[in-house]
């Protein structure tokens, strides 16, 4: 199980979101964890896992989580559906802009559920 | 041994490229080098200064590496005019009262804009434009002002009323000759190019001499001129030509021509061999060239002889120029007014596409001695090269200015045949032999090391086409494979990707990466691969190893908007649609609360819908015999139709019936790009297919067909490919035309843009769908039956799947729609509330 940093030192509590295969391989979801908006992404077909806010600062709209998975040069990222920028999976940094960075969350998969803190 | 001192005055680009001479020769252990710069900042690219107004800063356009002169030892004045030359005492002294003792001195002062005395010229809203200083005040006054007038039609005064457009002014352009860019153009060029100027919203007046400008409260507000005339206006720009900056010179006494400039010799040398003169302020052979290229070449004569006593020479120069003005080429080469005795011209004028091309023959016919293009400069290089090396021509001249005869190609020169003392960059005096050595000496692979090893390119710009042709020639010759990559993750084309997968019948991304990939891939080769495979293999695209390749269009199979809601656009074959279809649109739209709107395409969209409303919404649809619109793909979108023979009195065939079998046929087809058609009952052409991918047109005896045209960003004409034809045949060249395109083209590449790049153009394109000359018709008629048969509606599809429909939820955890939405009323319907009128509708002000 591999686990994305967390921006935070402290980790209050785990959410379970869903069951990891509701995720389908190379997509996105977005769940609600308390009052937020998070992005989760499932790279490859195992259990490497990310999570950032849904909020895309471009477009303004909540949909990063509908965005294409791929890498740059090995850094995972996920390209906004709207004007495809493209964001650091593990970091939030923008990679098109270096100004813009957005929150990340921690995340682990857990007997195959998906928990996401905040 | 003491160092001499040499002196610059003026560091503009032609001082500054002198400096640079002397840095790569290794001068400065023998020379002191001192230069004043009048201007608040060292040399930058005048010749792009109008990309300041495009979002270039200063330093974007800074000429002069940080650093370079401290380096090198360079004294540089900044903010200091040289006033005065000494010539008794050997002295330069500046405005800020710096006196330096010479050995030799480079006049580097330029030109300044010639302001014709018109009473009123001075008032405020006045400007030249010249210097970084000059934008920056035109910018600062533009933000008042509607309307602007630029005086003068040349070069400069095109470029200038470019700005002015961008500005966002009501621009015209007064010239005084009869018509535009007289020094370059004649007659029948000026005409065409005035055309064109016009059309594109900037007024030209010629022949026009202005009397007076007239203010009120101090700023400008008309000009008046000598036909009577007025034309009311918010800030004038003067751009009448130039004058060479000589008055140090004639003050010291040294000789000027009577016109201006400071007369100079072949080595440069004004009339004191020891006082050099260079670039625009140098009158060489009683002309000025304003040009930047000549000056490069002077700078360069002046260093190698104060290296190297009378080693090199100038000769004159070039002034051939190729321009975009306002997005309009225009070049002008050579004897462009057939001046040499027993020329002969030949000349073609295309009126409605705005094109005009002449070139000038000696009495032979043999050689090439100049020309003019305008609307289309294309041939321009090509043409340079004729000229510069002499070539014979072919036997009929004016074979240059056409297309290609049929069955031949075009007497195009290729890069291979030309010498290597070729000039290709004039700009920065570059050959091909000096850019092919350095291509195989240092290994260069792609144009930017070709540009910055050898300089070709770093000017105009001009001949960047010519240097990637040669460098693609060379790497060919080295056996290196050239490339045309998708992306970091594959090391290969489309079209190369298009033949892998059906070759190697693969059926899924992760195989072909996994094959011949590497990484994870990204947002460019995802959706080209999946579009490939689902030209390919015509599988579901939301199948689990498809669906994250899918831009968020396709893998929701609806357009997303810019609030993240998507559009519903069903498809209406032909846009025939009977009154109970549209009263279900009607319904459904009410009970989503959707905005409806017809489309330009001749259907109607429902938006705003959530995510998780589509399949609900799409639900309804199916059942009322709607399927999917693919709005949302890179594939067959409307095939729009006339009235045709059914109702209207001039229809000839029945236009509807085709555009909906066409429509019915082709599908679902995803293609590298959208693809759009129409079917027109007559010549009348009501449903515009001449502007269409592929377009038909009734005709008495059958149909025309037309291909690749668009209307979008850059619209282009389709090219009639087959006349006459019954619809059998027709379905036959519609099926292999598409599939080559399929096949052959790159990513996001439409088919107009493909069939610019295809080499040999239209009547290659006839003879392989027509007459099959590559043999291949029979498979691309049966990938085409096999994408006809195994069609399916995907919402359908998504419909009767409940496992697809999980992923239409905006979370996944709770079952709840994207709270951020937020929606105002307009016009009796709703759209995207604006972020100020957010907080507004979340407060209750506004509903
Ligand atoms: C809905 C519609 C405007 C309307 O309200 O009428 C429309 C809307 C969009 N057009 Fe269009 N185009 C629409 C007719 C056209 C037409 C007119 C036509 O088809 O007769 C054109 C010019 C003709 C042509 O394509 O040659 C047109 C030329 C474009 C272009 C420029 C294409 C080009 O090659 O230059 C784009 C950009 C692109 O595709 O890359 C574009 C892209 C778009 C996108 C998909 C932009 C986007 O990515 O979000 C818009 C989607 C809005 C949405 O979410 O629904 N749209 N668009 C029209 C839908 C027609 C339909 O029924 O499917
Ligand atoms: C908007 C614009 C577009 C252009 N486009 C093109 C193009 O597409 N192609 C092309 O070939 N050319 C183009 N040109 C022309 C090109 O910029 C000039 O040919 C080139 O800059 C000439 O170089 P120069 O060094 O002789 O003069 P400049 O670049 O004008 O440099 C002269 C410098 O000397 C300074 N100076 C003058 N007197 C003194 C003094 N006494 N002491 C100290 N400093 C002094 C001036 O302030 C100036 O900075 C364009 C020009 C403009 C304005
Ligand atoms: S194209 Fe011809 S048939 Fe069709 S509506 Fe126009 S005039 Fe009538
Ligand atoms: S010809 Fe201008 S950059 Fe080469």
């Amino acid at each position: 199980m591999i686990q994305a940093l967390p921006t935070q030192s402290l980790i209050n509590q785990w959410v379970t979101i869903c069951p990891i295969e509701q995720i389908l391989p190379n997509t996105g979801v977005c769940a609600l964890v308390e009052g937020q908006q998070v992005a989760v992404f499932r790279v490859g077909d195992g259990t490497e896992i990310y999570a950032l806010s849904n909020y895309d600062p471009f477009s303004k709209a909540f949909v990063l989580s509908r965005g294409i998975i791929g890498d740059r040069n090995g850094i995972p990222k996920v390209a906004s559906p709207i004007y495809k920028q493209n964001f650091n999976l593990q970091t939030g940094q923008c990679l098109d802009d270096e100004t813009v960075r957005i929150p990340t969350f921690a995340v682990r998969v857990i007997e195959m559920q998906v928990q996401v803190s905040v | 041994m003491t160092k001499k001192t040499l002196v610059v005055i003026g560091n503009g680009m032609v001082g500054h490229k002198f400096l640079e001479q002397m840095i790569a020769k290794k001068a400065i252990d023998d020379w002191h080098l001192v230069t004043f710069c009048e201007e608040p900042r060292v040399a930058y690219d005048r010749v792009n200064l109008s990309g300041f107004f495009s979002g270039k800063t200063a330093a974007d356009l800074t000429l002069v590496e940080p650093g370079l002169y401290q380096d090198h030892n360079i004294q540089i004045y900044v903010g200091d005019k040289a006033i005065r030359i000494d010539r008794d005492h050997k002295t330069v002294t500046s405005a800020n009262g710096i006196t330096i003792g010479y050995d030799n001195v480079v006049i580097a002062t330029g030109s300044y804009p010639f302001v014709p005395p018109i009473p009123g010229k001075d008032t405020q809203g006045t400007f030249v434009y010249r210097t970084i200083d000059d934008l920056e005040a035109m910018a600062a006054h533009a933000k008042s002002a509607k309307v602007g007038v630029v005086i003068g039609g040349g070069l400069l005064g095109l470029e200038c009323a470019n700005a002015l457009k961008h500005m966002g002014l009501e621009t015209h352009v007064v010239e005084f000759a009869p018509r535009l860019m007289p020094v370059q153009v004649d007659d029948a060029g000026g005409t065409v190019l005035k055309n064109k100027i016009e059309a594109l919203g900037v007024a030209v007046h010629a022949s026009k001499s202005t009397t007076a400008i007239v203010s009120e409260n101090g700023r400008v507000t008309k000009m008046q001129f000598a036909d009577g005339d007025e034309l009311q206006t918010d800030m004038i720009v003067f751009s009448a030509g130039i004058r060479p900056r000589d008055e140090i010179a004639r003050d010291c006494g040294l000789a000027v021509g009577d016109r201006g400039g400071i007369v100079i010799n072949d080595h440069c040398q004004t009339s004191d061999p020891d006082i050099y003169a260079i670039g625009e302020c140098a009158l060489y052979d009683n002309r000025i060239y304003g040009l930047v290229a000549p000056g490069y070449t002077m700078a360069t004569v002046v260093a190698d002889n104060l290296c190297d006593r009378g080693s090199n020479a100038f000769t004159g120069a070039d002034m051939s120029t190729k321009l975009k003005l306002l997005g309009v080429d225009v070049a002008s080469f050579g004897d462009a007014f057939s001046k040499t005795s027993g020329a002969k011209e030949f000349a073609i004028i295309d009126s409605i596409q705005g094109i005009y091309k002449k070139i000038v023959v000696d009495e032979s016919g043999d050689r090439l001695l100049g020309g003019i293009l305008v609307g289309d400069a294309s041939a321009y290089g090509n043409l340079l090269q004729l000229m510069q090396n002499q070539i014979v021509l072919p036997p009929h001249p004016e074979d240059l200015l056409l297309p290609p005869r049929e069955g031949q190609s075009s007497f195009a020169m290729g890069v291979e045949s030309l010498p290597d003392t070729a000039q290709i960059c004039s700009c920065n005096n570059v050959t091909k032999g000096q850019i092919c050595s350095a291509i195989q000496e240092q290994g260069l692979t792609d144009i930017a090391s070709v540009k910055k090893c050898t300089q070709a390119g770093t000017g105009c710009g001009g001949c960047v086409p010519l240097v990637t042709d040669l460098l693609k020639d060379q790497l060919k010759k080295a056996g290196v494979e050239v490339k045309n990559h998708l992306c970091e993750h594959f090391a290969y084309s489309r079209q190369e990707l298009y033949h892998l997968i059906r070759t190697q019948k693969i059926e899924t991304f992760d195989q072909l990466l996994a094959g011949h990939g590497q990484g994870k891939g990204c947002e460019i080769c995802k959706p080209a691969v999946g579009s490939i495979l689902a030209s390919a293999w015509n599988d579901y695209v939301l199948n689990p190893p498809h669906v994250g390749l899918q831009d968020t269009n396709d893998a929701f199979l609806a357009n997303i908007q810019k609030d993240g809601t998507y559009s519903v656009i069903p498809r209406i074959p032909g846009g025939e649609i009977t009154p109970d279809r549209l009263i279900v649109l009607g319904e459904v739209a009410k009970e989503f609360g959707l905005y409806t709107k017809i489309t330009g395409g001749q259907r109607i969209d429902l938006l705003g819908a959530r995510v998780d409303q589509l399949p609900l919404i799409w639900k309804r649809l199916i059942d009322a015999g709607f399927e999917s619109g693919h709005a949302y793909g890179k594939a067959l979108r409307t095939v729009k139709s006339c009235v045709g023979s059914t109702w209207c009195r001039f229809g000839v065939q029945d236009s509807t019936s085709l555009a909906i079998e066409v429509e019915l046929r082709y599908r679902g087809l995803r293609a590298p790009h959208k693809l759009k058609s129409a079917v027109s009952g007559c010549t009348r052409e009501c449903a515009e297919a001449q502007s269409k991918d592929f377009g038909i047109i009734a005709t008495e005896n059958g149909w025309n067909l037309y291909v690749c045209g668009n209307g979008g960003i850059r619209p282009q004409h389709a090219q009639l490919i087959a006349e006459d034809i019954d619809k059998e045949t027709l379905i036959k060249y519609i099926d292999r035309f598409l599939m080559f395109y399929i096949r052959t083209a790159n990513r996001l590449e439409r088919t107009a843009t493909w069939l610019n790049k295809l080499e040999g153009g239209i009547d290659y394109l006839k003879q392989v769908v027509i007459h099959d000359s590559l043999g291949i018709c029979d498979e691309l008629e049966a990938e085409m039956a096999h994408q006809v048969e195994t069609y399916a509606c995907e919402w359908k599809t998504t419909i009767d799947d409940p496992t697809k429909l999980m992923r239409f939820r905006h979370f996944v955890n709770v079952d709840q729609p994207d709270p951020s939405l937020v929606h105002v009323e307009e016009r009796g319907q709703k759209r995207p509330a604006f972020d100020d009128e957010k907080e507004l509708v979340i407060t209750g002000e506004r509903s």
